[in-house]
């Protein structure tokens, strides 16, 4: 049995089609380019030294103090935000599916959701800084604790899960939704109390996806940089030691190896989450509900699940409000009378924030359309054509979602500062606005990607099958029929891209040279200093920004999407 | 309506086509389309029939191009067109979910392939119109797709598979998703039209009377291999092998010893008694028979050629239902309007007969 003549005829066939030819050859460059490439260089980097090949680098980090507490104080941070985030995560989706509550504690749970997205990701530490800092509103001023110590572990553990719980809670939702009501009522049936079907129906089922959602945070926490940078203290993670290996020691050969480690880290964990529980999740809990749940009244149940879930709603809530907030107080924590905009327009006047935002904005503004673009492409190639290098485009694009922003950083600056493997090649792109839009693009990918591939596994295939087959080629079907299928997907991907640019800081803090000025590193900066009003100021603007772009979304998809003209029919 | 007869209709010729899949659970390879050979000539309607998983749209969409054969050649209108892409080949393609383009009113989607050929404005116009008034559609141009019917989307799917004049039309089970009364509605629809553009149609169905009904030839597939091709008369009285008897309608099998054989008559033994059947094929006497009976051609009475008891005894309506042992064997039989025949019950003793030309030797 001889599958070549097939091979090579579709072979044959994408080479006849020219467009098709064109774009797969050139996304395999800009991923290999600008993914494979600087990953590879990180390894190669600190195995070969002045010595050739040796594990010199590695052995000299890990006789380091600082790298080997850093290892352990990143576990022992992902590993408690983990667990802490499934199970509030866990709280609030039960709540929401199985528990009858007002509409008003719904509208607090969907904020919550919402608030994380649009933020940019250290507001909470800057919160938890004044709310229970040495100077904080909470410590201070209701507690009378005067020296009260939240940088370090607790500072970063808490801050952290506070930012990344709303995704479990996603997740979890998601998946209890999917739980056929009738197998818990039949355990009811039978006799069993409410704790009981939880533990022996519910949870079992589950317990795979929660295992899900736990690696999910641990990723997500291991690979921040802003908070523990901005909260942490003396308390130092793997990304904030590999950001002052380099801007501090200046070993970049020895940051290299660390960003080896985090890397080598954080893919372990998605292998297992991507091949083994992802898998298993979706094996437990397949198709769709087929009734609606019967909720629960009993007021023992559900009053005391709702108070505890809209106070913690409103904890959160709180904390994004008091940025806004803060700004506006003369000094914080001294006085707070008169309210003041003097910060605001210091921001203008004093620290160039015009060109920050302007910098920022167009620099993501730019990144944004192309990220969007991008990945829809590729999970239309994904998804609905088949070639050869294809398992190659999806691997690459979604092994982009376990990279820490930090090591992506040190891989730039490795792999092209000197241009490509220190030849001086591309070295042109090192330090301008292009590298920076490239990995804005990079790292938003994997979302936007991913959120692709969902959308176009909807439409049925033989739609775009049958363009093919009246004549269209690729270019046209793609342009003619899938992307005015997906067009709210391709909006939602570019606000998605345009929010996750203007908020990153990971990757950029490292590459961005003094010729641009970047919010997120202001801010970073203004708050390292303790500068927090102004830190304040910056933020508050930023939110701003991000939640028109939000709002400017949702108008246009209800007013001019694909969904809306659909509907607009029936 | 002018002149609407195809242009062109084009045959085809799939020339000793396979097709290799790798199973994904085990990772071994099989054949899902093995050493298909066969010849459609143009203008016919041929269908491709059998049971699930047997290859028939693995078939078909090596045609439209969506997938490559591993080995042999696809002819279309005598051109090998292996290595052109499907929108490069001369065929449209009418899917089982019609796959019409959600975004677009009735008139955009029928105009889509048109539009593509830059065919002038009036014309696309004209031709549009003509084919929706053809398929019946006439004043629907404005509604968007999901404003219709189940059976008004096919037939929008036809139009528009119809309107570029392809050299050959290809249909995936295009009715499955309908009704079963507007799927007899929407079979002759199918057919009335293709004969009437003098069309060649390649169908692709498992439901054998969507087949029977519909086409001048059909082709009966077993696990990748072709396993009987010919009209519907020929593949329905003379049946090559069990399987094809079966799955086409329902059918008897009685088993014996071949008694005699004389040139286009054979007598096999049945529990003692010699029964002629009609045959075209040469047997020896001593052989194993195997007769193939269609159970609305055996008539039930006190007297006759075999004896039998009665198992079963069912009144449908149009016909009474039975089920008799024939010395060890199940035949089954359909006695139409038993009103006026003697009914039997379950128990009797009562005999079975059949017209020699009605059954046939395996
Ligand atoms: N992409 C694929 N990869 C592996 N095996 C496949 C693939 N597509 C089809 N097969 C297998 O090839 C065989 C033939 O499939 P095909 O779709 O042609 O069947 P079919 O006759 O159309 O059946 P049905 O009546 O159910 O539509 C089946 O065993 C199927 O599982
Ligand atoms: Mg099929």
């Amino acid at each position: 049995m001889a599958r070549g003549q097939g091979a090579a005829l579709d072979r044959k066939k994408l080479m006849a089609d020219p467009i098709m030819m064109t774009t797969i050859v050139l996304l395999i460059a800009f991923l290999t380019l600008f993914i494979l490439y600087p990953l590879a260089i990180l390894l190669v980097d600190s195995l070969y030294g002045s010595k050739g090949v040796s594990l010199e680098t590695f052995q000299r980090i890990f006789q380091m103090h600082t790298f080997r507490r850093a290892i352990t104080n990143t576990l022992k941070v992902g590993f408690v935000v983990g667990i802490l985030s499934t199970l509030i995560g866990l709280l609030f989706a039960y709540v929401e599916v199985y528990v009858k509550m007002r509409k008003a504690v719904g509208g607090l749970f969907k904020v919550v959701s919402m608030l994380p997205v649009v933020s940019p990701p250290f507001v909470l530490s800057l919160s938890m800084i004044m709310l229970f800092g040495k100077a904080g509103l909470i410590t201070r001023f209701v507690l009378g604790i005067y020296d009260n110590n939240i940088y370090g572990y607790w500072g970063i553990v808490i801050v952290q899960t506070l930012t990344f719980f709303p995704v479990c809670y996603m997740m979890m939702k998601g998946l209890l939704k999917n739980i056929d009501p009738s197998m818990e009522e039949a355990s009811r049936d039978m006799g069993a109390s409410r704790w009981k079907v939880f533990t022996t129906v519910t949870l079992p089922l589950l317990l795979p996806g929660l295992g899900n959602a736990f690696l999910v945070t641990f990723i997500e926490s291991i690979a921040d940089f802003a908070n523990p940078m901005i909260i942490g203290g003396s308390y130092d993670t793997l990304a904030t030691t590999i950001y002052l290996q380099i801007t501090g020691a200046m070993d970049k050969q020895g940051a290299a190896a660390m960003a080896v480690v985090l890397l080598c880290i954080t893919l372990a964990m998605f292998a297992v989450q991507k091949y083994y529980l992802e898998r298993k999740t979706a094996a437990t809990l397949t198709g769709k509900a087929s009734r609606a749940r019967m909720l629960i009244e009993d007021k023992s149940v559900t009053v005391p699940l709702t108070v505890l879930c809209s106070l913690a709603a409103l904890f959160v809530i709180m904390m994004y409000i008091c940025v806004p907030i803060g700004a506006l107080f003369p000094t914080w924590g001294y006085k707070f009378t008169p309210l003041t905009f003097k910060w605001f327009s210091q921001v203008f006047t004093k620290y160039r924030g015009l060109q920050a935002f302007r910098d920022s904005f167009v620099l993501s503004l730019i990144a944004s359309p192309i990220t969007a673009l991008l990945s829809m492409i590729i999970s239309y190639l994904v998804v609905k054509r088949k070639f050869k290098a294809k398992g190659f485009i999806e691997a690459v694009s979604i092994l982009a979602m376990a990279v820490p922003g930090t090591v992506l950083g040190v891989g730039y600056i490795r792999g092209f500062a000197n241009g490509l493997f220190h030849t001086g090649v591309l070295s042109g792109i090192y330090g301008t606005g292009l590298i920076l839009i490239i990995v804005f693009v990079v790292r938003s990918l994997p979302t936007g990607t991913r959120s692709g591939i969902s959308a176009l596994r909807q439409i049925d295939k033989s739609i775009e099958e049958s363009a093919y087959d009246m004549g269209a080629d690729s270019l046209k079907v793609f342009t003619s029929v899938t992307l005015p299928l997906i067009k709210d997907s391709f909006l939602s991907g570019l606000v998605t891209a345009f929010v996750r640019s203007i908020t990153a800081i990971s990757a950029i803090i490292l590459l961005v040279t003094p010729s641009y000025l970047l919010i997120t590193v202001q801010i970073n900066e203004f708050a390292e200093k303790g500068a927090f009003s102004i830190a304040c100021a910056f933020a508050t603007i930023l939110i701003l920004i991000t939640y028109g772009a939000v709002l400017l979304m949702n108008f246009i998809i209800k007013h001019f999407g694909t969904s809306r003209m659909i509907k607009e029919a029936e | 309506m002018a002149d609407m007869r195809a242009k062109d209709p084009k045959g085809v010729k799939l020339d000793h086509i396979s097709k290799i899949y790798q199973d994904p659970k085990t990772g071994k390879e099989f054949y899902a389309v093995h050493d298909v050979d066969l010849t459609i000539e143009p203008g016919t309607f041929v269908t491709l029939l059998g049971p699930s998983g047997c290859g028939k749209t693995t078939t078909l969409r090596m045609i439209a191009g969506f997938e490559s054969p591993d080995e042999g050649e696809i002819y279309l209108g005598g051109e090998p067109i292996n290595a052109l892409t499907p929108n490069k080949r001369d065929t449209a393609m009418v899917f089982q979910s019609y796959a019409l383009f959600p975004h677009y009113n009735v008139f955009d989607n029928v105009a889509y392939g048109l539009r593509l050929r830059k065919v002038p404005k009036p014309e696309i116009q004209k031709r549009v119109t003509d084919i929706l008034a053809l398929v019946e559609l006439s004043g629907m141009e404005q509604r968007m797709t999901n404003q219709l019917s189940g059976g008004q989307q096919q037939r929008v799917a036809l139009a528009r598979a119809l309107v570029v004049e392809p050299g050959v039309l290809l249909f995936d089970e295009p009715l499955s998703n309908l009704d079963a009364k507007l799927r007899v509605q929407m079979r002759t629809e199918i057919r009335r039209i293709q004969q009437k553009l003098g069309i060649t149609a390649i169908y692709v169905t498992h439901d054998q009377s969507e087949a029977m009904s519909i086409s001048d030839n059909i082709i009966l597939m077993k696990k990748g291999v072709i396993a009987q091709m010919g009209s519907p008369t020929e593949i329905y009285y003379h049946p090559n092998s069990e399987f094809v008897a079966d799955f086409i309608g329902e059918c008897n099998f009685l088993k014996g010893p071949v008694s005699s054989a004389t040139l286009g008559e054979a007598k096999v033994n049945i529990v003692g008694v010699d029964v002629p059947v009609a045959t075209d094929k040469s047997v020896m006497v001593g052989q194993e028979g195997e007769i193939v009976l269609r159970p609305e051609a055996i008539t039930i009475a006190d007297a006759g050629m075999l004896p039998c008891k009665v198992e079963l005894s069912c009144f449908m309506g149009s016909y009474q239902n039975y089920h008799v042992r024939v010395g060890d064997t199940l035949v089954k039989i359909t006695d139409n309007c038993p009103i006026n025949k003697k009914i039997f019950n379950v128990g009797d003793n009562a005999y079975i007969s059949f017209d020699r030309n009605c059954a046939h030797l395996l």
